[in-house]
C-alpha cells in the first residue's frame, strides 16, 4: 500500500464524495416528495391521477436505475429535452426513489387500524384535523424505519452516477485505477468514503427503529 | 415525426442481439439466485445459533455487504482481487461472486425473518413432542417458514435481475453494453436512435421484471 498516494488523492475523494452527498440528498429529498404526492393521490382516490401512479409505480419499481439514468441521459434530450449530468442524477434517484418512499409510506397508513379514524370522527374532529393529529404521527412514526431504510438504498444506488459521466466516487476511484494502476489504495479509499457516508446514516436507523419499538409503535 | 431510431431497432439482427444481451443479463441472475437460496437457507438458520465466533464473523460480513453499494463490491472483485491475488477472473465470473454474496446476505435475513416470525410454541410443542432439533426444524418449523419464504425469495429474483445491470460497469457484454454498439454502429444513418434503443432497453427489463412481481405479489396475498 502506497501511504503518499492515498495521502495525495483523499482531497479528490472528498470533492467526490460531497457530490455524491449532494446528489444523494437533493435526489431523496424529491422522492420523499414524490412518494408523498403518490401516497395522498392514492389515499383519497383521485381519479385519473391514481392510475396514473399504479403505472408509475410498476415502471419504477420493475427497472434498474441505471437504465432509467441511461434512458434519462442519453434518449430524452434526442427529443429535446435537454439537461446536464446532475440535473438527470436528481432526477433518476427521484424516479426510482419515489415508488419506495410512496410505498413506506402506504405501509404506515395501512398500518393504523379504522377505529383511529372513526374515533376521531367521533370526537368532533375535522378530516384535516384527523389527519393532522391523529394518522399522520402514527403512520410516520410506523414507516419511519422503512423510510431510513430507502435512504440507505438510495445513497448506494448513487453509485451508479459514473455511468452518466457525474464525477462521484465510483467515477473518481475508476479513473485513478485506470491512470495509475493503483488498484488496492484507489479501491481501499473508495470503501473508507462510502463507509463514511453511509455508516451513521445507517447507524442514526438502528437507533431509531430500536427507539420506536421502544415506545411501543409499529407493533 | 422525427425519426427516434425504432427502426434501427428492425434492422438486420438488431433486436435479437438486445434480447441475446438480456440473456446474459437473466443468466447471471438466475446462477446467483440459485447459489443464494441455498446458501442464504443455510446462513439463516446458523444465525439462529449461540455461538459468539460464529455470531461475530457472520455480523462482520453481513453489515459490510449491506452498507456497501454492489458496484463497490464488484471492483472490488473484478479490480481488487485479481490485482492483489493475481488470477484471471472474467467479468461474469466476478459478477456471480458477487451477486451470490450479496443475494446469500439478503436470503439469510429474509430466511432469519420467517424463522423469528414462528411463534415459540411451535418450537416448544415439538420439543414436547419429543422431536429433536433437527427433526424440529425440519418437520415443524421449515415447513411454515417456506411457505412465507417463496414469495420473498421471488421478490429477491426481481431485485437481482435488476442489479445485474451493473455489470456494463466492469466491461460484461450484456443488454446495455449491445444498445450502446448498436446505437454507435447507427450513428449516422439513425443519429437520434439513443431514445429508440434505450427506451427498449427499458421496456425489455420491464417486462423481465413484471410478472415475476405479480406472481410474488399473489402469492404474498394467498398465503398471508
Amino acid at each position: 500500500m502506497d501511504q503518499e498516494f492515498i495521502a495525495e488523492y483523499i482531497p479528490l475523494y472528498r470533492e467526490a464524495a460531497v457530490l455524491t452527498v449532494k446528489i444523494g440528498f437533493a435526489g431523496i429529498a424529491a422522492a420523499i416528495l414524490l412518494g408523498l404526492i403518490c401516497e395522498i393521490t392514492d389515499y383519497f382516490r383521485i381519479p385519473v391521477l391514481k392510475r396514473v401512479v399504479a403505472v408509475y409505480i410498476e415502471l419504477s419499481r420493475n427497472t434498474p436505475l441505471l437504465i432509467q439514468l441511461f434512458f434519462i441521459y442519453y434518449g430524452l434530450p434526442k427529443l429535446g429535452i435537454h439537461t446536464n449530468a446532475e440535473v438527470c442524477g436528481v432526477a433518476g434517484l427521484a424516479f426510482l426513489g419515489g415508488s419506495y418512499m410512496a410505498e413506506a409510506f402506504r405501509s404506515g397508513v395501512e398500518a393504523i387500524d379504522a377505529i383511529q379514524e372513526e374515533s376521531a370522527y367521533s370526537l368532533g374532529l375535522s378530516r384535516f384535523q384527523t389527519i393532522r393529529y391523529v394518522l399522520l404521527p402514527q403512520a410516520l412514526t410506523i414507516s419511519a424505519p422503512a423510510l431510513i431504510a430507502n435512504v440507505i438504498f438510495l445513497l448506494k444506488e448513487t453509485s451508479v452516477f459514473s455511468a452518466i459521466s457525474l464525477m462521484d466516487l465510483m467515477f473518481t476511484a475508476k479513473d485513478l485505477i485506470g491512470l495509475y494502476y493503483s488498484t488496492t489504495e484507489s479501491l481501499v479509499l473508495l470503501v473508507v468514503f462510502y463507509l463514511l457516508i453511509l455508516l451513521p446514516v445507517s447507524i442514526l436507523g438502528s437507533v431509531m427503529e430500536r427507539r420506536l419499538r421502544y415506545a411501543g409503535f409499529g407493533v | 415525426m422525427p425519426d427516434l431510431g425504432f427502426d434501427t431497432l428492425l434492422k438486420g439482427k438488431n433486436f435479437a442481439r438486445l434480447l441475446g444481451g438480456l440473456g446474459v443479463a437473466l443468466k447471471i441472475s438466475l446462477v446467483s439466485v440459485l447459489i443464494s437460496i441455498v446458501l442464504g437457507t443455510v446462513l439463516g438458520v446458523l444465525r439462529q445459533r449461540e455461538n459468539l465466533l460464529l455470531k461475530a464473523v457472520m455480523k462482520l460480513y453481513l453489515e459490510f455487504i449491506r452498507i456497501m453499494p454492489q458496484l463497490v463490491l464488484l471492483f472490488i472483485v473484478y479490480f481488487g482481487t485479481t490485482r492483489s491475488f493475481g488470477w484471471n477472473l472474467p467479468g461474469e465470473t466476478a459478477a456471480v461472486i458477487v451477486f451470490s454474496l450479496w443475494g446469500t446476505a439478503e436470503m439469510s435475513d429474509l430466511v432469519r425473518g420467517a424463522l423469528i416470525s414462528i411463534p415459540v410454541h411451535q418450537y416448544e410443542s415439538a420439543a414436547a413432542l419429543g422431536l429433536r432439533k433437527t427433526q424440529t426444524y425440519l418437520y415443524v418449523i421449515l415447513p411454515q417458514a417456506v411457505r412465507r419464504l417463496i414469495p420473498l425469495s421471488i421478490n429477491l429474483i426481481t431485485r437481482m435481475i435488476k442489479t445485474t445491470s451493473l455489470v456494463v460497469m466492469i466491461g460484461v457484454v450484456e443488454i446495455l453494453k449491445v444498445a450502446q454498439q448498436i446505437i454507435e454502429a447507427n450513428r449516422m444513418s439513425s443519429p437520434n436512435a439513443a431514445f429508440g434503443i434505450y427506451l427498449t432497453v427499458f421496456a425489455m427489463y420491464f417486462l423481465a421484471c413484471w410478472p415475476i412481481s405479480i406472481l410474488a405479489g399473489k402469492l404474498e396475498k394467498r398465503w398471508r
